[in-house]
């Protein structure tokens, strides 16, 4: 019987230079190096990268979904923060 | 929660799928819905870890090299299919090693396709043709299911599945074009491999179970006798152009339909094998425990190594 798992990490990806990190899933490794091996040989093996980031799965905080109202509603009646929100006549130009 | 509460949830989650919207793991959900998707989900990924091994029986033996680099990378592919399932489930609460047992005990199920030997190299060709032809068709849907990462990891499966499905063809294709000998080979792999292919796209609609929820859920989008008609409709042209001959004698195009009618299925047999008693049913679980109990002391050593590091680098760091 084995006496302890391997933990689970969270595997992002840059597809290439100028692009962020994506996260496209996770693995399970005993270590960094080795989750960086694994993701190489499980999320990149048809050119999908250019740059691997490993993180423990345990180290991510996620915010609750059940939180959502509070934490996102309040930019829906805030207009003002986008440009159409302003009446300029249409003579103005380069704005 | 009071049940009000939970029919209340249970609505608007409703409400939320049938507009299309994705479910994401930290979501309410179902405690029927986790349940099915467990269910489905880590089955799919079963099937991919036990299609290595019929599959892998052939690495060695590959006729050429380029054969050999093609199998290879074709099996790898399906662990890394098995993976990306694997790792999609657990966001659903159920642990690797959970799911492992499931399948070691035999309580979890796999697809009954892999129950079949694969005998002659033909095998090959007849697997990626119609084994992973019928796959595709059953998995392009799924790119559009309700939860958000087995959508996210079918997409991923699917950009992959259709080099599986080509290599497999140009095999038979090549076969089918060679000597006498070789073309027997690749019409005995095709009558062998016909019937099964047919079975694994699931029973008929009037007896599935599943079928009325898992649509609603966009676990499914058409139904099992509709994808099979769709697989018999697009392959046997397929096998036309090769020259081999479907292995149905009531194979018959049916000009009002638009469509292939086509003979009985063999509904015992299927049951058969999905009850453990396939040819290979045995022999597949026996090389997969083997597998998980002969790697063990490796995962041990690996967790004892990255730990001995880690001590290390905290002391270096004092």
């Amino acid at each position: 019987m084995s006496t302890k798992n391997w933990p689970l990490w969270e595997i992002f990806v840059r597809s290439k230079n100028g692009l962020e990190h994506r996260h496209c899933g996770s693995l399970h490794a005993a270590d960094s190096e080795m989750a960086l091996e694994n993701a190489r040989d499980v999320y990149t093996r048809r050119n999908e990268g250019v740059s691997i980031w490993v993180v423990e799965s345990k180290h991510i905080t996620a915010s609750n979904p059940e939180h959502n109202g509070e934490l996102f509603e309040p930019a829906q009646d805030k207009v003002y923060r986008h440009p159409t929100f302003y009446d300029l006549p249409d003579d103005v130009k380069h704005m | 929660m009071s049940e009000e509460q939970i029919r209340s949830l249970e609505r608007q989650f409703e409400e939320r799928i049938a507009r299309d919207e994705k479910i994401e793991p930290k979501d309410w959900m179902p405690e029927k819905y986790r349940q099915t998707h467990i269910r489905q989900m880590s089955q799919h990924a079963h099937s991919e870890i036990v299609g290595m091994l019929p599959e892998g029986n052939w690495i060695t033996r590959a006729p050429s090299l380029r054969r050999k680099v093609a199998l290879l990378a074709k099996v790898q592919d399906e662990a890394g299919h098995g993976l990306y399932l694997y790792s999609a489930t657990e966001t659903l609460g159920i642990s690797r090693d959970e799911m492992y047992e499931q399948l070691h005990t035999g309580k979890a199920k796999y697809s009954s396709i892999f129950n079949y030997p694969t005998i002659t190299w033909a095998d090959m060709g007849a697997i990626g043709w119609l084994v992973d032809g019928a796959a595709i068709i059953n998995q392009v849907p799924l790119c559009n299911t309700s939860y958000g990462p087995y959508a996210r990891a079918m997409i991923r499966v699917c950009k992959e599945e259709s080099f599986h499905q080509r290599q497999g063809f140009e095999i038979m294709m090549k076969l089918a074009n060679g000597t006498p000998e070789q073309k027997d080979m690749a019409q005995d792999a095709l009558n062998r491999w016909w019937w099964p292919s047919l079975m694994m796209l699931g029973p008929t609609d009037d007896v599935s179970v599943h079928t009325e929820q898992s649509m609603k859920w966009k676990l499914k989008r058409k139904s099992n006798d509709d994808l099979r008609q769709q697989f018999i409709d697009q392959t046997v042209p397929q096998a036309d152009l090769i020259g081999l001959t479907i292995p149905d004698p009531d194979l018959k195009w049916n000009e009002e339909r638009g469509s292939y009618d086509f003979g009985e299925i063999d509904w015992d047999e299927f049951w058969q094998v999905v009850k453990g008693h396939g040819p290979m049913n045995k022999e597949r679980m026996k090389a997969r425990v083997g597998a998980w109990e002969r790697g063990e002391w490796v995962r041990d050593a690996a967790m004892a190594h990255a730990e001995k590091k880690q001590v290390r680098k905290e002391k270096q760091a004092v």
